[in-house]
């Protein structure tokens, strides 16, 4: 980067994260709202890395219980079976629908764990005040806060099929323990991702470039 | 103080000078690739049609069942409240609140608020308290899910299909057209052009 960069914090002017109006304001105000939406103003997200780090550790902890207790209990004049996420991704699979039983595996198990370590990492990063590929590491956030969502699909398949099977002792489908952990972990990440403000990941970047600029800057004096 | 001409990237905080844009065009962050803004002049009105095709469909969706199934003599059949009911009468309420909201809720919160922004926008006059109405779309927009859910309704009618014989009825073939009119709603409202023809009429 050989440009030098001006950003908002070093000229006094913090945008609103809503309606995107710029305001000029002090880098240590507080309790700003944006003057047209409302929304509050900073210039960055409020204890952001510890917030997050927090959220992140909750869901590691309820990760283990997602995948380990069923989310869907099967009850027929058989027995009982109880399917965790796995179980259902392999019922899918070798009942013929690969397709979907790779959709359900990527959205159910591949995203939420790399989005763990994704911002694991971010967080590591930015702690370790890393000045390696700022654009790459906010393309990686931008990816984790887009497909989190996508987890959601094994929550609402464990509801809809609770809603339509339920025909007494002859068969019926009952949501299990394990929705509740992996709905939770869903909605940790998912508010964990909106805590970590990317702008960390460029406050690095510019000091090392503030820096090394100043010698320059000196010698032009 | 405000500054009209500038833009800070939400994403990296560089500041930007606002330049006079041709329709259709979107100003990128030079520095991380963030788009900040797509200025897209007939776009508030793309989103006010797609949001009252989206409110009529959301009736709709929620008014008829979405599945239904026959098996051996037996039938059953559920709406999505349907749903969140029985999620209710099976003791599992933290997943039934989840699913009500993420369903139905929150995109009922989008779609209203949209039109609620836009229909006295087009009309000519400011509806009261719009930065309130506004503040909520921006908060409600990401918790709404419909997307995944007709993902989820596609995994589970082909779950059961080894079981039942799956009908689908009228709300299914709504949904999918509310997924694509929600989505086109939200993703041609832009903030900033909304808020300059909101101070236009100030």
């Amino acid at each position: 980067m050989t440009d030098h960069v001006l950003t908002g914090t070093a000229a006094h002017v913090v945008g609103c994260d809503g309606c995107g109006l710029a305001h000029h304001a002090l880098s240590d105000q507080h309790d700003m709202c944006c003057l047209r939406c409302g929304l509050p103003l900073h210039f960055r997200k409020p204890d952001s890395l510890n917030r997050t780090w927090a959220l992140l550790i909750a869901s590691y902890v309820l990760i283990i219980p997602a995948n380990l207790l069923p989310v869907m209990k099967s009850s027929t004049l058989a027995g009982t079976e109880d399917d965790t996420i796995m179980g259902g991704v392999i019922y899918l699979w070798e009942s013929g629908s690969e397709v979907l039983g790779a959709i359900l595996f990527i959205a159910s198990i591949v995203i939420p764990l790399s989005k763990l370590f994704a911002l694991t990492y971010l967080l590591i990063s930015v702690r370790r005040r890393s000045t390696w590929q700022p654009k790459t590491r906010t393309q990686i956030y931008r990816v984790l806060e887009a497909v989190g969502r996508w987890s959601m699909i094994d929550v609402y398949v464990a509801s809809m099929l609770t809603a339509l099977v339920q025909f007494g002792n002859l068969m019926s489908i009952n949501v299990g323990a394990g929705a509740i952990a992996f709905g939770a972990v869903v909605v940790l990440t998912m508010i964990a991702a909106e805590c970590f403000d990317p702008r960390l990941i460029w406050d690095a970047a510019n000091q090392t470039q503030a820096t090394t600029d100043s010698p320059k800057e000196n010698h032009a004096v | 103080m405000v500054f009209n001409s500038l833009l800070v990237c939400e994403e990296c905080d560089m500041l930007l000078r606002e330049k006079p844009l041709d329709p259709g065009s979107m100003v990128i962050c030079p520095r991380c690739g963030h788009v900040l803004h797509r200025y897209q002049p007939e776009g508030l009105q793309r989103s006010l049609v797609f949001s009252l095709t989206a409110a009529v469909l959301f009736v709709i969706s929620n008014a008829f069942p979405i599945v239904g199934l026959t098996s051996q003599g037996l039938e059953s059949s559920t709406s999505l409240l349907g749903m969140v009911d029985s999620l209710f009468h099976d003791d599992m309420p933290l997943v039934a609140i989840l699913v009500f909201a993420t369903t139905f809720l929150m995109p009922a919160l989008v779609i209203g608020a949209l039109i609620y922004m836009l229909l006295p926008l087009r009309l000519g006059f400011l509806a009261p308290n719009v930065a309130a109405i506004f503040r909520i779309m921006h908060l409600s927009k990401p918790w709404a899910m419909i997307e995944v859910f007709m993902l989820g309704l596609i995994i589970t009618i082909s779950k059961l299909n080894a079981l039942a014989t799956v009908l689908p009825e009228i709300a299914l073939w709504s949904f999918v057209c509310l997924m694509f009119a929600l989505t086109a709603a939200a993703a041609n409202f832009d903030p900033r052009t909304f808020w300059d023809q909101v101070e236009k009429l100030q």
